[in-house]
């Protein structure tokens, strides 16, 4: 890498005047705790008996014998305290909010999982918390929002724009913008501004570090290619981070392609989107000639964002990572497959995964072997999956 | 060329006053309106007026602009509009026009090509609010090229960063007034005495001061730590509730701040 916080050409840190010092701290402080080995064992006590690391790696034998190509490996970050990958992000961030002296913690949610992450580790800390979340995110997964009060956290719910992830990102930053000196800023991704693409990468990565430790046990050998999800692509990039240097390896992520790639109501920033500045990073975005942020859709809260990590975004283009594009159909297929075959249901965002899986792993031969990392659990999705089939569930 | 800018607070210096920065978003209602309003604030005393180019996603703004971007944004407001407009208002004013507008916007029109228009329209100045001094090289040498300068901005929170932001300003220096979005305030809790004092030690240029100033009495206070002030959220809510019809009230609010300047 050259430049700090740069991949490629993208990266950077571009904030308003306001908030950049904070970012310089935190920079810093990240820059000092990082390697600190009391740092170090707070976290991996934290992993171990709270989040319940080492999440599994599992053979779902089924599920390769159907598809009749790869070898196929699970691995189970929807096993994780709180349901999904977020919670490895936000221990790591909390901890280092408390070191630098800060109060109040303040995080955006698209789905809610990385909400319900932020307000659990605040209830454990002691540390106030609220939460934005897009008015039309807060009505497709009332369940966390509910979850999230239970936790003791403010959920703040934000109309402006679309009411998506993006908006609560923006309503986040004008917070932070306006409460710098108390409030610390946990943002749920690898994107913004740098350190944290880099900082939420580094607390992701354990996921691909144990892939490795455990497929060596089971196999002996790397596994040939890791799928994950994207929407701005944490999971993602801890699951690839440890491979990037294994150049057998290939490295797939799903992107949200909505009603699909040409019906202009999808996420598909790989294969729509085009290079930009925005929340902090220059990265590739969904955007029109003028510059102006594309209104998104997918039936994933969490995926439905206007742009990606700059790393994905220097992955794709050095040709290491592959992105493909999966459908609300193609997705919600996936949901249904993985829950009949392996009695597994994965969160709405991970069955982008699965689907790509689907698809890819037919094509490998047997003695080939392939991991999706499974970043989330589905029972936040229920409701609005029955709704997709067309059937009312309504409790009443 | 000299920049009209530099010109604008030479005058002002030799007059004893102080400036009047005023800022509308362009395209609110409409671009007839948005002309008509910059030429009524140029009559009734603003100095320089800011042209806020729309952005989908304006992170450093409160529900005033962010309301006024969206509005513009609806009516098909474009950037290639907006030259047009100054364009046009360039025959008929040569008062210092600044386009105040997110990064994005420029990089994505093309960033040579964007400044190249501003040299042709003769667009003076740029501010970029979510463009930090240390990312200036993003725009900075075709800006240069262009003989457009790039207004830096200050917060009370640049804190140590102050000194060499002040140092490199052109034009001059955007001096946040406390932290948080644009928009009114009905008071201040910024230490404004040790900020301006650091900013003045440092500084080359002018320093305006901006971001919450609602009304004539406020312009006033502000206006005795640095060289002028900008009002932009104040002119933009009367626009918000007088449409196509706002240029007179405008003027007359633009009037009324320039008064307490003078006074």
């Amino acid at each position: 890498m050259g430049k700090i916080g740069r991949y490629g050409e993208y990266g950077g840190q571009y904030v308003p005047e306001t908030v950049m010092n904070a970012v310089k701290e935190l920079e810093e402080a990240y820059a000092k705790y990082k390697d600190d080995p009391q740092f170090k064992k707070e976290l991996a006590d934290l992993y171990r008996d709270y989040a319940g690391r080492p999440s599994m790696l599992y053979y779902a034998e089924k599920m390769t014998k159907d598809l009749g190509g790869a070898k196929i490996y699970i691995k189970r970050e929807d096993l994780n305290h709180t349901g999904s990958h977020k919670i490895n992000n936000v221990l790591g961030q909390i901890l280092l909010a408390k070191r630098m002296g800060k109060k109040r913690i303040i995080a955006e949610t698209g789905a809610g999982q990385h909400g319900v992450a932020t307000a659990t580790v605040c209830a454990l800390m002691g540390l106030e918390c609220e939460v934005y979340m897009g008015a039309e995110d807060m009505k497709r997964q009332s369940l966390n929002v509910y979850r999230m009060n239970l936790l003791g956290s403010k959920v703040t719910g934000v109309s402006s724009g679309t009411s998506t992830l993006k908006d609560a990102i923006n309503e986040a930053m004008r917070d932070w913008c306006s409460n710098i000196d108390t409030t610390y800023y946990c943002i749920g991704s690898v994107m913004g501004p740098h350190p944290y693409p880099q900082m939420v990468r580094d607390f992701q990565k354990i996921i691909g570090e144990e892939i490795k430790r455990q497929l060596a046990e089971k196999e002996g050998r790397l596994p040939d290619a890791v799928v994950a999800c994207v929407g701005g692509g944490s999971n993602a990039m801890g699951a690839f981070y440890d491979f990037i240097n294994d150049s057998s390896v290939r490295l797939i992520g799903a992107e949200a392609a909505g009603r699909g790639i040409d019906t202009g109501k999808h996420a598909a920033t790989m294969a729509k989107g085009s290079v930009g500045i925005f929340h902090g990073m220059k990265s590739v975005f969904l955007q029109n000639d003028y510059g102006q942020i594309d209104e998104v859709y997918s039936i994933s809260a969490g995926l439905d964002y206007p742009g990606v990590g700059p790393e994905h975004a220097n992955l794709r283009d050095t040709g290491r990572g592959e992105y493909l594009s999966i459908t609300d159909e193609e997705a919600v297929c996936a949901f249904e497959y993985l829950s009949k075959t392996e009695g597994i249901i994965p969160a709405i965002e991970s069955a982008h995964a699965v689907a790509a899986a689907l698809k890819i792993a037919p094509q490998m031969s047997k003695d080939q072997i392939m991991v999706i990392n499974l970043s989330g659990r589905g029972d936040k999705d229920v409701y609005s999956i029955a709704r997709y089939r067309g059937v009312d569930i309504n409790e009443e | 060329m000299k920049n009209r800018i530099d010109s604008c607070f030479e005058e002002l210096k030799a007059q004893g006053r102080k400036a009047l920065v005023t800022f509308v978003t362009a395209g609110d209602p409409d671009m007839e309106t948005t002309g008509k309003l910059v030429l009524s604030m140029f009559e009734n005393g603003a100095d320089i007026i800011e042209l806020g180019v729309p952005f989908s996603d304006p992170i450093a703004e409160g529900p005033t602009i962010q309301k006024a971007s969206l509005r513009s944004l609806k009516n098909g407001t474009t950037l290639d509009m907006i030259f047009r407009l100054v364009k046009d208002l360039r025959t008929k004013t040569d008062k210092p026009l600044i386009l105040m507008m997110y990064l994005n916007t420029i990089f994505k029109y093309g960033t040579e090509k964007f400044f190249g228009l501003c040299k042709e329209c003769q667009i003076d100045g740029v501010i970029v609010p979510d463009m930090p001094f240390e990312e200036r090289d993003e725009i900075l040498e075709y800006a240069e090229k262009a003989g457009v300068y790039n207004i830096n901005l200050v917060a009370p929170t640049s804190k140590g960063r102050i000194k060499s932001i002040a140092a490199e300003s052109k034009g001059f220096l955007y001096c946040v007034s406390s932290t948080g979005v644009t928009g009114t305030r009905s008071s201040f809790t910024t230490d404004f005495d040790s900020f301006f004092e650091e900013v003045g030690n440092n500084v080359k240029c002018p320093a305006c001061v901006g971001f919450g100033i609602s009304g004539p009495k406020q312009a006033a206070e502000m206006s005795r730590y640095c060289q002028g002030v900008i009002v932009g959220s104040a002119v933009v809510d009367i626009v918000a509730g007088n449409g196509r019809d706002s240029a007179q009230k405008v003027g007359e609010f633009v009037r009324s701040l320039r008064e307490a300047l003078d006074k």
